[in-house]
Formats: C-alpha cells, sequence, structure tokens
C-alpha cells in the first residue's frame, strides 16, 4: 500500500511567475485543471491502489496544489521545506501543520537553507540524491544525510526549465531511472553512470521531459505520467512496467506534473 | 609574490557525486590553484567525506569571483579568528607562546583582515603596530616592553612557496645537493639570472639586487680577480663578509700575497704572515677602507671595486679576527640588524665559500629569494638546502673555479 499526500486545486491559478514555465498571461482553465486533477487521483486510488490523504487548500496558496514541495517524510518523521521564493514560504506553516496534525515527528532545517522537500530528493532505498542550484541548497543534503543515515548524491541541475529534481528524474520501484540526461552537468552524469548500469538508465528524449516525462509517480510496477510521452511510456513497457498516462497540461502551465502533485508519505 | 586565499570547507557525499572534483576543476579553471589540506573519506557508503581546501588566486578579485562561484557547490568559508595578541613583559622579551616565524611568507588575521607579515625572516617574533593594522616581524633583541606580540598559532597562516615560474636551475633543483652533478648548466642559468637582475638594478626594479656573502676562501683559493670583475661589471650589489675577506683582498694590493701566500707564486713569502696585520694596520692608521681607496693607497682588488661601484658592504667580526679593520661589526647582535637591513630589495643570494657568513645570511632570507651555497665541503650547502625552498641550489665546488665560471659565462676574459 502507498499513501499519498494531495490537496485539490480549488485555488491553483498562476499569480506570480517563478520557474520559466509560469506566465501570467497563460490562464489556467480552472475547471479543466480540477477534472485533470480528478482524473490524476482516480487514477492513483483506482487503478495504482494508493491510498490519497487530502489536505485542506487555502485561497492565496495557488501552488498548495504541489504537495511534492511540503517536505520529505522518512518513517514517523517529517521535514518541512523551506522555499527559495517567498511566494511559496507562506505555504511552509501549512504543510507543517498538517505534519504535526497527523502526528509526525517534525524535524525543522535552519532557515537561510533552502529545501524545497520531495521535489529535490529523490532516490533508491540504499542512496538518495539531492537536486541542487535551482532552489535547494547543497547544504542541505549533508544534515539530512546526517539525520536518516542514508547516502545523498548531490546533483547540480545546470537547466532553469528543470528546476526540481523530480521534473527530470524519477527513480523506478525496480531500480531503474528515467531521467533527462541533459538537465545535469558532466559530473552528474558521470555520477549517475557509476551508480545506475546503463541498462537500467532510461533516457528520456527532450520533446519527452519538455513534457513532464520524468514527473511520474511510480508505485510498484504503476507509472502515472502525463499524457503525451510514447517513447516514455514504451521504454516503461518494455522494462515491465504498466504506464498510466494522463492529462495533466493545466498543470503544465504551472511547471508541474503528476509527481509535484503528490508526496509520498511511506 | 603575494598570492590571496582563502580556505574553504566541502563536505557530504562529495567525492562518488564528483563535487569534490567539480570544486577543484572550477578552482583550476577560473585561473586559480588550490591545496587539498585534509581530506576524510567517510567508511561506509552512509558516512559523509570531508575536505579542507585553500583556494588560492593571484588577485582579491579572482579569489572572490572563485569563491562566489564554488559556494554554491557546498564550499563553505572556514570560520577563522584573529590572531592571538599579548604584550611583551620587558624589553627583550617576547610574551610566552609568541609564534616564531619560518622564512616562508606569512600572513596574520587581524580585525577580520588576512595582514602580510612585513620583512620575513625565520625564528622571529610578530609585532603588531598599536591600531592593530600591520605586522612586522621582530628579533627577540628589538623587542621594546608593551609590544603587541602573536602568539599561538590561530589566525597565522604560512603561504607555501609556489614553484617559480622560470624554467631554470633554481625550478627544479628542489634543494638536492650533490658534489657529482655536472655544474656547467646550474652555472649558466645562475649567469643568466645575473644578467636579468642587472638589467632589473639598471631601471631600478625592486628586488634586483645581488648579494653574495663571501669568506677569505675567495681570495686564497684565486677567485679575486673573477669577484672583482663581477663587481665592476656590477652583477653583485651588495656583500656581506667578514674581516679576513676585506683583510687578505687588500693585502694582495698591498703586497701581492694572501695570508703569506704569493698570490702568483704560490709560496710563502719572507714574513708573509705579517702581511696582513699589516695591511689592516694600514688601513686602520687611513681610517676606512673607503679612504684608502679614495686616497689610492687600495687600488685593486674586490674591495676597491666594491668602493668604486657602490655596493652595500657590510662586515661582520668574529672572536678570531685580527684588528679588525675599520668598518668591520664587533657587537654580532648589531651585525645581524645591519644584514638584516640590507635584505629588502635582493632577488638572488650568492653563498661562497663561507660557513659562517652563509649560515647567518642564509637565517636572514626568506624562502622566497633564490640562493645558490657554493662550498667545498658539502655540508654547508646541505645545511642550508635543508630549509626547504624551492630555491636554494647547493654546488659542491671550489670557491674560485665557481666564480671564475661564472665570470667567463658573463663575458670575462679570465
Amino acid at each position: 500500500m502507498s499513501r499519498l499526500l494531495v490537496c485539490p486545486p480549488d485555488y491553483f491559478g498562476i499569480e506570480y511567475e517563478i520557474n520559466p514555465w509560469m506566465r501570467r498571461s497563460n490562464v489556467v482553465n480552472s475547471d479543466e485543471a480540477v477534472r485533470q486533477w480528478h482524473h490524476l487521483m482516480q487514477v492513483l486510488e483506482q487503478d495504482v491502489g494508493a491510498v490519497l490523504e487530502r489536505m485542506k487548500p487555502v485561497p492565496g496558496l495557488p501552488d498548495l496544489v504541489f504537495t511534492a514541495n511540503a517536505g520529505i517524510v522518512v518513517g514517523r518523521q517529517a521535514v518541512p521545506s523551506r522555499f527559495r521564493y517567498p511566494e511559496r514560504r507562506r505555504e511552509e506553516v501549512y504543510f507543517e501543520e498538517w505534519f504535526r496534525s497527523q502526528g509526525y515527528d517534525v524535524v525543522k532545517l535552519d532557515p537561510g537553507c533552502f529545501f524545497e522537500g520531495a521535489g529535490d530528493l529523490l532516490g533508491f532505498s540504499d542512496t538518495w540524491f539531492g537536486g541542487y542550484r535551482q532552489r535547494s541548497d547543497i547544504r542541505v543534503f549533508p544534515t539530512l544525510s546526517d539525520w536518516f543515515h542514508r547516502e545523498i548524491i548531490p546533483l547540480e541541475l545546470v537547466d532553469n526549465r528543470f528546476y526540481h529534481l523530480d521534473t527530470c528524474f524519477c527513480p523506478l520501484s525496480g531500480g531503474e531511472l528515467l531521467y533527462f540526461p541533459p538537465a545535469f552537468d558532466h559530473y552528474g552524469q558521470v555520477a549517475l553512470a557509476e551508480r545506475i548500469a546503463s541498462s537500467r538508465r532510461l533516457a528520456v528524449p527532450e520533446a519527452e521531459a519538455l513534457r513532464f516525462a520524468c514527473n511520474a509517480i511510480c508505485v510498484g510496477k504503476h507509472v502515472v505520467l502525463p499524457a503525451g510521452c510514447p517513447d516514455t511510456e514504451s521504454q516503461l513497457t518494455s522494462h515491465g512496467y504498466l504506464p498510466h498516462p494522463v492529462p495533466l497540461d493545466e498543470f503544465m502551465k504551472s511547471g508541474g506534473s503528476a509527481k509535484c502533485l503528490t508526496l509520498a508519505l511511506d | 609574490m603575494m598570492q590571496d586565499q582563502e580556505t574553504v570547507i566541502l563536505q557530504g557525499h562529495i567525492i562518488d557525486s564528483l563535487i569534490l572534483a567539480k570544486v577543484l576543476d572550477r578552482i583550476l579553471m577560473m585561473g586559480g590553484t588550490f591545496d587539498l589540506q585534509d581530506v576524510q573519506i567517510g567508511k561506509t557508503r552512509e558516512e559523509p567525506s570531508r575536505a579542507r581546501i585553500i583556494v588560492r588566486a593571484s588577485s582579491p578579485k579572482l579569489l572572490s569571483d572563485i569563491l562566489q562561484a564554488i559556494q554554491p557547490h557546498g564550499a563553505s568559508i572556514e570560520n577563522e579568528q584573529d590572531c592571538r595578541l599579548a604584550v611583551a613583559p620587558a624589553d627583550g622579551i617576547f610574551p610566552d607562546e609568541f609564534y616564531a616565524t619560518t622564512h616562508l611568507s606569512t600572513q596574520v588575521r587581524l580585525r577580520e583582515q588576512w595582514v602580510e607579515v612585513e620583512g620575513i625572516e625565520m625564528d622571529l617574533g610578530i609585532r603588531v603596530d598599536p591600531m592593530g593594522l600591520t605586522a612586522r616581524t621582530l628579533p627577540m633583541g628589538e623587542v621594546t616592553q608593551g609590544d603587541l606580540i602573536v602568539t599561538g598559532r590561530e589566525g597565522v597562516r604560512v603561504i607555501p612557496l609556489q614553484r617559480p615560474r622560470d624554467r631554470d636551475v633554481f625550478s627544479f633543483m628542489e634543494s638536492q645537493v650533490s658534489s657529482e652533478r655536472p655544474h656547467g648548466r646550474v652555472i649558466s642559468d645562475i649567469a643568466k639570472r645575473l644578467v636579468q637582475l642587472r638589467a632589473g638594478f639598471r631601471e631600478g626594479t625592486v628586488g634586483s639586487k645581488v648579494l653574495l656573502a663571501g669568506g677569505p676562501a675567495i681570495v686564497h683559493a684565486g677567485g679575486r680577480d673573477a669577484l672583482t670583475w663581477l663587481v665592476e661589471e656590477e652583477f653583485i650589489h651588495v656583500l656581506f663578509c667578514g674581516n679576513a675577506l676585506a683583510a687578505h683582498d687588500m693585502e694582495v694590493d698591498l703586497y701581492g700575497t694572501s695570508l703569506g701566500y704569493g698570490d702568483a707564486a704560490g709560496r710563502v713569502l719572507p714574513h708573509g704572515h705579517e702581511h696582513h696585520l699589516r695591511t689592516i694596520n694600514r688601513i686602520r692608521a687611513i681610517g676606512s677602507i673607503e679612504a684608502a681607496v679614495r686616497s689610492g693607497a687600495i687600488k685593486t682588488g674586490i674591495m676597491a671595486a666594491c668602493i668604486r661601484r657602490g655596493v652595500q658592504v657590510v662586515m661582520a667580526g668574529t672572536i678570531r679576527d685580527d684588528g679588525p679593520l675599520p668598518g668591520v661589526i664587533t657587537d654580532s647582535v648589531e651585525a645581524q640588524a645591519t644584514m638584516r637591513r640590507a635584505i629588502p630589495g635582493v632577488g638572488l643570494a650568492l653563498l661562497v665559500a663561507s660557513t659562517l657568513h652563509a649560515v647567518a645570511t642564509g637565517n636572514l632570507l626568506p624562502a622566497t629569494i633564490p640562493s645558490v651555497c657554493v662550498d667545498i665541503n658539502p655540508a654547508v650547502p646541505t645545511k642550508l638546502a635543508d630549509r626547504g625552498s624551492f630555491q636554494a641550489v647547493g654546488l659542491v665546488m671550489d670557491a674560485a673555479s665557481f666564480l671564475r665560471e661564472l665570470a667567463r659565462e658573463l663575458g670575462a676574459s679570465l
């Protein structure tokens, strides 16, 4: 069983521009966004068998819907995010409050060190990978590594269109990695090649990376990903995964997709 | 050359992620250099690694650019403290735990700024001005009660020698002393340096002076003409010696002997042993070496050339001296201080055939000044080369042969 935190898109919209995808002029069709979100929830619950925890949306916080950036949850401990941009910093208290209300032991990072939760920290059971430079600060990883006794390999994000690690990097349950190599510099690509055999590295083509093919949710052999990524789907299928494409264009206007809309709780 | 530097710490999983490699590459690509001071590698996958890196750059601006470029990759500037200061309890006495200098460039941290220590020389203390803005080395004997003296090691950093840029003998000798090494190439490189330095000296470039510290064996062994020629041709600008070199040099002029031996004939002349005493007595009667040369009483030789060329001569006396000659400083603390004052501006030191003056001079020289030690006894160049300078060349050879070969290399027909 996989539990995911989600937040309904009642107040979702583009009210500011903090990544290259966001354009205030690119107005969100709210009805369509709600429909797409509910469709995603339906796939997650019915096809994938995930359990969803819904938090209450807050007026004036359009990006609260992207719960991947709430923080990270490890066992009964939760580390809330510290957002780089003031626009999203206002979300911090709501995420923290939710963690506390659910009985998580909340561990807080030093103020002044940016960390944008599961958007920038992903991994396999033994090794985690931390995206830095765009949003999270590399300095948080030694601290998190110390707290959770996990190796954290920092990876510099060199393309601002892939501003969170989860926009270009998706570890799969069988140990494979779905990723877009040019989002990383040479050092990052070599570090990944050292850890993950080439047969297990599934590189997505640029056109699909730009549709956020890597912003996928993997639960067991199910992979929920944005619709319109046929090459990625066929790679997943050939590795024994069952892709579930879901249209999420309204959320792409804000620079987010399937994975951004969920936070893995266990 | 002063280098700006800052120490940074990099920690976490920096090895497998290639973050350390990336940071080091970035430093080099931007034109800086680094020293990896400490690298602790995690014993397990979970355990983090830690590296302490000294970043160096040729200017404060470049250093700041490099630091700015590596900070996003986790390099954080090490928390540094100002150096500790204590008041000298009495004249001539350093406070306990005073910091003792090396001959390497040193900086102290004053009011959160790294300040270059002036007058670098080994085995001294460091005095900070009352405002706490500048720092200078200070011999024990010159400390005054109440002086602010650096103590302990916090806030003090020693800058290792950078490999010299010139690709000559000084850049690869690395303190090797061997009596078996062919001397020709070494002497030829020294000659090239002398030519460069003379050009600089004539243009008034700071650091272009050549210092020669020599013993009387130069005269006995037959190197007098060569050294005289080097002085006349303006290759030597500062001379450190004792009573004997000067006395025997002028003895040759007055009597044709050095310590009684016929300079040309090479055998003892009757009553020749008295000649150096008579020489000293004569100069004492005239009043000074300079007056003896100017009056024409002394016409040839090293001292005459030095007077004519305006070479700064420091003569330090010893306990066995006869006379001594006027101008010989018999107070050894005063002699040391006078030699020290003559060091600034020196760009090359030739230490020839004198254990006493070579070692004394070697102790006064910062490691940044290339030095050549020539002695027939391997112990002397070895002792000097052991000071750990990239630029100390030791030659085990006869002083006269060295000077003659050097002068010939520079165009003398000797």
